[in-house]
C-alpha cells in the first residue's frame, strides 16, 4: 500500500529502472514511512551506519554482499560507525578467526558500495559536523542526539538497514524529528547541582534520559550555568540516549534551537528539578571504593584527541597493575600516533584500539576469554550497556580509573 | 472474535498464539537470541520462549543494533511471529521492514498488553491495520 508522495526519481527507483538496490532501498523508506505517517522524502546530506558484526551476523553480511552483487553504490557521502574488530588487534582480545571473517566481509562490501570506512560514534567532532537545519540519517544513538540537539541537524535514529537505504537513495522518510513539531519539548527540568567532570555529566544525562522515557519525548533543560565542552555534553548526550533512547534535547540558552525556554514551547511545561539524591541514587547502581576490578575500560563514546591526551598525561610514567583499553576513531589514532600520545599510553601497560568501541566488540565473549568481570569506566553509557552482558560495571571519573589502574583497586 | 483497531503495520499477514507482558524490548538486551527465550532477569518474560508466538508488548527501547538483529533472527528462524505495541520506536519498525516482521502499534482502545492476553489467539492484519482476537 503506498501512502507516501513520491516525486519522478522516487518513482523510478521504485519502479526498479535505477537498479534492484535502489528499489531495495526506496521500497523499505516507504514501508518505514508509512508506519510513521510520512507524507513524502526529505533528501539527506549524509548518512552513518551502525553495523557491527554481532548484530549485523552472517545473515546481515550475505545481505550486503547481495547489495554488491547488485552493484549497490551510495549517493551521498556515508561513513560508519565503530566496528566491532579491530583487525590489528583481535586474537590477543579472544575475539575468533570466525568474527574476524565476518568482519572482514562486511568491510569489503561497504568499501565496494562507496561507503567511507570510518569507524567512529564521534563523527560530529572529527569528519563533518552536521549544520543548523541539515537533514541526515544517522546511526548510533550517541551520533543522532549530538546531532540534533548540539548541532541543530535533524535526524532520526536510523538503524543499520535504515541508514544504508539513506546512503542509496540520497533521501529519508520526512516523519520524527524531520518535523519541526516534533522538536519541541515534551518535558522540563530544572538542574541545581552543575555538573564538574566528563562523568558527572553522564550521570545528569543518565538521569534525565531515564525520566524522560521514550524516542518520542524531548527534555528541555534550565539551570546549567556554564556552556560545557565537546566532550562533556558528548557523555551528556550519550548517556541520556542510552538509558531513555531519547534522540534530542534542549538546554535553555546553550544549544541552538533553545535560546529560550518560549523558543521550544517549555513555558507551559511542569518543571520537574533533577536533586542531588536523583544524581546520587543513579550512581548507587555502579560499584565504589575498595572493589578491585578486572579491567578498566574508556569508550563510549570514542575518545576525543583531547580525551586521549587527558589519558595520556593521567598514565605517563606509570606501570598499570590492571588490563586498560582505550578505544577511539581512527583518525584520532593517527593523530594520537602522531603526537606521541598513544606510546605515552601503552607504554603504561594500557591498549589503544582503533576504529571500535567496547560494548560491540562481542563485550560478551572477550569477557568470559579474558576472565573480566568487574569492570570500571567513566562513562555512564557504558555501565548501563555492559549489566546486560554478564559483567559487574563500576562508574568513576577518569582521573579515579586511572589511579585504581595504577592501584590495582578503586581508591 | 472481537477486533482491534490499530495503526497501519509492516509485514503479512499472520496469524498464531500471544505472548503478553507490561514490558518493553530490546533484542540486545533483553534476549538469549541463540536459544530465542528471554534472557534478561528482570523483563517480565525471562525464561520464557518467544519463537513463533506473537509478543505484546508496551514499547521498544535501547540502541540501533535491534534493526540488524531481527533480520538475523529471522533467517535463523527463532524469531517471534509478530510484535505488536502500544508505541514502537524507528529501530524496531525498520528492522522489521527490513526482516519482512509483522508489526502493528498505536491502538484505537488503549493498551495493548491488557487487551490481549497470553495464549489467545490472534490475527493480524497490518495493512488493514486490525488485530482480531479469535
Amino acid at each position: 500500500m503506498l501512502i507516501m508522495n513520491l516525486n519522478d526519481e522516487e518513482k523510478a527507483m521504485l519502479a526498479g529502472e535505477m537498479g534492484s538496490a535502489r528499489q531495495w532501498a526506496i521500497d523499505h523508506q516507504i514501508k518505514v514511512g508509512n508506519f510513521f505517517d510520512a507524507t513524502d522524502m526529505v533528501p539527506v546530506s549524509q548518512a552513518h551506519m551502525m553495523a557491527d558484526p554481532e548484530s549485523v551476523g552472517e545473515a546481515g553480511v550475505d545481505f550486503m554482499e547481495g547489495m554488491v552483487r547488485a552493484e549497490a553504490k551510495v549517493c551521498i557521502p556515508m561513513i560508519t560507525d565503530p566496528r566491532g574488530v579491530d583487525l590489528n588487534y583481535y586474537r590477543p582480545l579472544g575475539q575468533t578467526e570466525d568474527m574476524a571473517t565476518i568482519e572482514r566481509r562486511f568491510v569489503a562490501a561497504c568499501e565496494s558500495m562507496g561507503i567511507m570506512m570510518t569507524n567512529t560514534c564521534v563523527n560530529y567532532q572529527t569528519i563533518m559536523p552536521p549544520l543548523l537545519g541539515d537533514h541526515v540519517a544517522y546511526g548510533d544513538t550517541g551520533v543522532v542526539i549530538y546531532s540534533n540537539s548540539v548541532c541543530g541537524a535533524r535526524s532520526n535514529f536510523e538503524g543499520g538497514p535504515s541508514a544504508l537505504a539513506a546512503g542509496l537513495t540520497g533521501r529519508t522518510p520526512r516523519y520524527g524529528l524531520h518535523l519541526d513539531a516534533r522538536r519541541q519539548a515534551t518535558k522540563r527540568f530544572n538542574v541545581s547541582q552543575q555538573p564538574q567532570e566528563l562523568t558527572d555529566w553522564g550521570v545528569l544525562g543518565a538521569v534525565i534520559g531515564r525520566l524522560a522515557g521514550s524516542y518520542w519525548e524531548v527534555p528541555v533543560i534550565e539551570g546549567i550555568e556554564k556552556v560545557p565542552t565537546s566532550d562533556e555534553i558528548k557523555h551528556f548526550g550519550a548517556a541520556m540516549a542510552s538509558y531513555g533512547s531519547t534522540p534530542l534535547f534542549h538546554i535553555v540558552g546553550i544549544t541552538p534551537e533553545a535560546p529560550t525556554l518560549d523558543a521550544v514551547g517549555g513555558n507551559s511545561l511542569p518543571s520537574q528539578k533533577i536533586s542531588d539524591d536523583d544524581l546520587q541514587a543513579l550512581r548507587a547502581n555502579f560499584g565504589t571504593k575498595g572493589e578491585k576490578p578486572d579491567v578498566v575500560v574508556f569508550a563510549a563514546p570514542q575518545l576525543s584527541l583531547v580525551e586521549m591526551a587527558t589519558v595520556s598525561r593521567l598514565v605517563a610514567g606509570q606501570s598499570l597493575k590492571l588490563p586498560m583499553i582505550v578505544c577511539t576513531s581512527p583518525q584520532v589514532y593517527a593523530d594520537a600516533r602522531r603526537m606521541g600520545l598513544i606510546d605515552t599510553i601503552e607504554n603504561s601497560g594500557a591498549k589503544v584500539l582503533e576504529g571500535t568501541c567496547f560494548y560491540n566488540q562481542y563485550a560478551r565473549e572477550i569477557g568470559e576469554a579474558n576472565g573480566w568481570v568487574n569492570l570500571l569506566s567513566n562513562s555512564a553509557k557504558i555501565v548501563n550497556i555492559l549489566g546486560g552482558y554478564g559483567y559487574r560495571p563500576a562508574l568513576a571519573s577518569m582521573q579515579d580509573c586511572v589511579n585504581a589502574a595504577i592501584e590495582g583497586e578503586i581508591v | 472474535m472481537k477486533v482491534l483497531k490499530c495503526h497501519v503495520g509492516v509485514g503479512p499477514k499472520v496469524r498464531g498464539e500471544a505472548l503478553v507482558a507490561d514490558d518493553n524490548f530490546s533484542a540486545r538486551y533483553d534476549l538469549d537470541r541463540i536459544k530465542g527465550v528471554f534472557s534478561r532477569p528482570q523483563h517480565k518474560l525471562a525464561g520464557q520462549s518467544y519463537k513463533d508466538r506473537i509478543l505484546v508488548l508496551n514499547t521498544a527501547k535501547g540502541g540501533v543494533a535491534s534493526a540488524w538483529m531481527l533480520h538475523e533472527m529471522k533467517l535463523r528462524g527463532v524469531t517471534p511471529k509478530a510484535i505488536l505495541f502500544n508505541e514502537a520506536n524507528t529501530i524496531l519498525v525498520q528492522g522489521a521492514a527490513l526482516a519482512d516482521l509483522t508489526m502493528c502499534d498505536r491502538f484505537a482502545d488503549g493498551d495493548v498488553t491488557r487487551l490481549i492476553k497470553t495464549g489467545d489467539q490472534i490475527e493480524i492484519d497490518p495493512q488493514a491495520g486490525e488485530v482480531r482476537i479469535l
